[in-house]
């Protein structure tokens, strides 16, 4: 469960204060499957780095699974991602010179899991993406749609709580997006909390819950089967595709 | 996260950039190869001199006419030492009970002649035991035998090159040879030692003391050598030559020399060599440490995305620090051990050129190379591993990756 209170995080430019973030309060339940949109520099993906862990809000609090985890140090935060949350990027970031497999084993080498135990859950995790076939195959020889499925088995090979994609179809054409968002809706079916941030309507659509960010702010709250309302939300006052 | 764990992933993150891994490793051989092979170079002519001075035995004393003091006065109004006579060299004999040897010296140059095949030669007038204190060895014929030593008795024992190149294809004894104006039988040849302290015994001739002094016209001895029968007993042997002296001149006009002042001060001075060989060759090995810190930056700010990723998989900042300076580590040691390996071949090939020189590098050389490149590695290596750590994860995902 995730509780945001006045969560603001700003940045200076310049010498100018900008507030990624102004002012956030939201709370997100666990098992939730939310969509984070609104447009560029809206303070989308500053939010999700802010739930991951990876970014600091300035001010306001955090509360992961009822612990106030701003106060925490580096180390700790870390701990906490890597057991309790997990990452897909657009750009897969999956680690040129490894195969697949090394690719997902890779957060059990840093979190101390044993080399055996790596290996059976490594195989288990591709397996469930549907690419252990793939598992000797270096990032340079899967297509794009396999690269994210790659990056999906790595992301929940630790079994977390909370999965934040970040795009996770920004790079796919829509029949390896699909498949990619069918993969994430099945880990959300087995109670996954999962938060996507997207511009694509068509993946917000599956969501149970959009929000939608203006200026650092929530501009909106909707069902994810309300998203006619989102053109509006959006003001861009344009039919969908 | 085992260090198992760790080398594996340094090793993958190194075979990543192959050629910039290869180049600095080189970087790295060439200066551990450096300072093994200089400090060992340095440590070899050391124990070449070392076995010179060692070759005559470390318990030799040496009684030389003249004080080393400076006394008072204008230059050369000082009254002249002493001579040092076979007289006292026979007291010294009696009076040191633990001598085993003591042999008079006398010096000199002299035409040696055969049939027309002349040279000069260096003649050295002593007796029978100098064979033993020079460790010298007979090839063919005698020695000097022994004689009451103020007997003078007309022969000569050779040198091997001396004797080579006055008796070319003969048989040298038996027969005379003309040293100025003495005809001398040759009665002996030495076997082919070589240069030992600067006098190369292969081209002296040996004639009795007696004659020698006689020869040269000299009532002073060059020196008196005396061997001991152990090291430990130098001390004692020198205060007591002195004293025979000083009670046989009224004064003490002497110095007594040991091989170990000599090569106490030899083997000083070769070891000022080979540390300054060692700095000269450490320079080298901080070059390559620089080399990798190089690498490593260049790394580091190439993988930033890679690092961002390593955080947000839940790395803590000292296993991200361990990555990097683990990639360093291995490839200062890899550098260090194929420079090992290169000053090893170069040694054996420096030792076969020249066998005077024993090329063995010394084992703190080893130890001090190896610790020093992987100290290097470590150190060079901290700089791109720090900066590694302090990367912010956003920025660096937001970096476009694989």
């Amino acid at each position: 469960m995730i509780e945001l209170e006045e969560v603001w995080r700003t940045y200076r430019l310049g010498g100018e204060p900008i507030h990624a973030l102004a002012g956030i309060s939201e709370r997100i339940e666990a098992g939730e499957h939310v969509a984070i949109m609104g447009p560029s520099g809206s303070g989308k993906s500053t939010l999700l780095h802010v739930l991951g862990c990876l970014d600091r809000p300035t001010a306001g609090s955090y509360r992961l699974d009822g612990q106030d985890v701003t106060q925490l140090e580096d180390d700790a935060l870390a701990e906490l991602r890597g057991h309790r949350i997990g990452f897909v990027f657009q750009a897969y970031h999956l680690v040129a010179r490894l195969s697949a497999e090394a690719n997902v084993e890779l957060p059990m080498v840093f979190l101390g899991v044993p080399r055996g135990e790596r290996r059976r859950r490594a195989a288990a995790a591709l397996e469930a993406v549907g690419l252990l076939d793939r598992r000797r195959h270096r990032p340079a020889e899967l297509s794009g749609g396999q690269r994210q499925r790659v990056a999906i088995a790595r992301a929940t090979v630790m079994r977390p709580r909370l999965l934040l994609a970040d795009e996770p179809t920004g790079n796919l054409d829509s029949a390896a997006g699909a498949q990619v968002l069918d993969l994430l809706d099945q880990l959300h079916a087995e109670g996954i909390t999962l938060v996507v941030v997207t511009h694509d309507p068509e993946v917000a659509r599956r969501a149970g819950r959009v929000l939608v960010l203006r200026d650092g702010r929530v501009a909106a709250r909707l069902a994810g089967s309300e998203l006619g309302g989102l053109e509006r939300a959006l003001g861009r006052g344009k039919p969908g595709p | 996260m085992s260090a198992l764990d760790l080398i594996a992933f340094a090793t993958t993150a190194l075979a990543g950039h192959r050629l910039r891994s290869a180049l600095s490793l080189l970087g790295v051989a060439i200066g551990v190869a450096a300072v093994v092979l200089l400090t060992a170079l340095g440590e070899a002519a050391r124990a070449y001199v070392v076995g010179q001075f060692e070759a005559l035995g470390t318990n030799l004393l040496i009684v030389i006419p003249g004080r080393t003091e400076t006394s008072g006065g204008l230059p050369g109004v000082g009254k002249p030492p002493h001579d040092l006579t076979l007289g006292d060299a026979e007291a010294l004999r009696r009076g040191i009970a633990q001598a085993r040897h003591v042999v008079p010296v006398v010096i000199g140059t002299e035409r040696v002649a055969h049939q027309g095949r002349q040279r000069d030669a260096i003649i050295v007038g002593t007796t029978h035991e100098f064979l033993a204190v020079r460790r010298l060895g007979v090839g063919i014929g005698g020695f000097l035998p022994p004689l009451e030593q103020r007997r003078s008795l007309p022969v000569v024992v050779l040198g091997s090159k001396l004797a080579a190149e006055l008796f070319p294809g003969q048989n040298p004894l038996g027969r005379i040879v003309r040293i100025g104006g003495w005809r001398m039988r040759t009665i002996g040849v030495l076997v082919p030692r070589g240069v030992q302290l600067g006098l190369n015994l292969d081209e002296i001739a040996l004639v009795p003391v007696g004659t020698g002094m006689r020869m040269f016209d000299r009532t002073s001895l060059f020196r008196i050598l005396i061997e001991l029968g152990a090291h430990t007993e130098l001390e004692a042997a020198r205060e007591r030559a002195r004293a025979i002296i000083r009670e046989r001149h009224g004064e003490e006009d002497v110095t007594c020399l040991s091989q170990d002042a000599v090569l106490g001060a030899f083997s000083s001075i070769l070891g000022a060599l080979t540390a300054a060989l060692a700095g000269i060759a450490l320079v080298s090995l901080s070059v390559a440490g620089i080399g990798i810190m190089n690498v490593m930056l260049v790394s580091v700010s190439e993988r930033t995305a890679e690092i961002g990723l390593l955080k947000a998989l839940g790395a803590r900042r000292r296993q991200v620090l361990a990555a990097f300076l683990a990639e360093a580590v291995l490839l200062a040691l890899a550098g260090g051990v194929l420079g090992l390996l290169a000053a090893a071949g170069a040694g054996q090939a420096v030792s076969w050129y020249v066998p005077a020189l024993q090329i063995r590098p010394p084992a703190w050389a080893v130890a001090a190379a190896l610790g020093l490149s992987v100290g290097a590695g470590a150190l060079f290596g901290l700089l791109p591993a720090l900066r590694a750590v302090r990367l912010d994860p956003v920025a660096a995902l937001a970096r476009a990756g694989g």
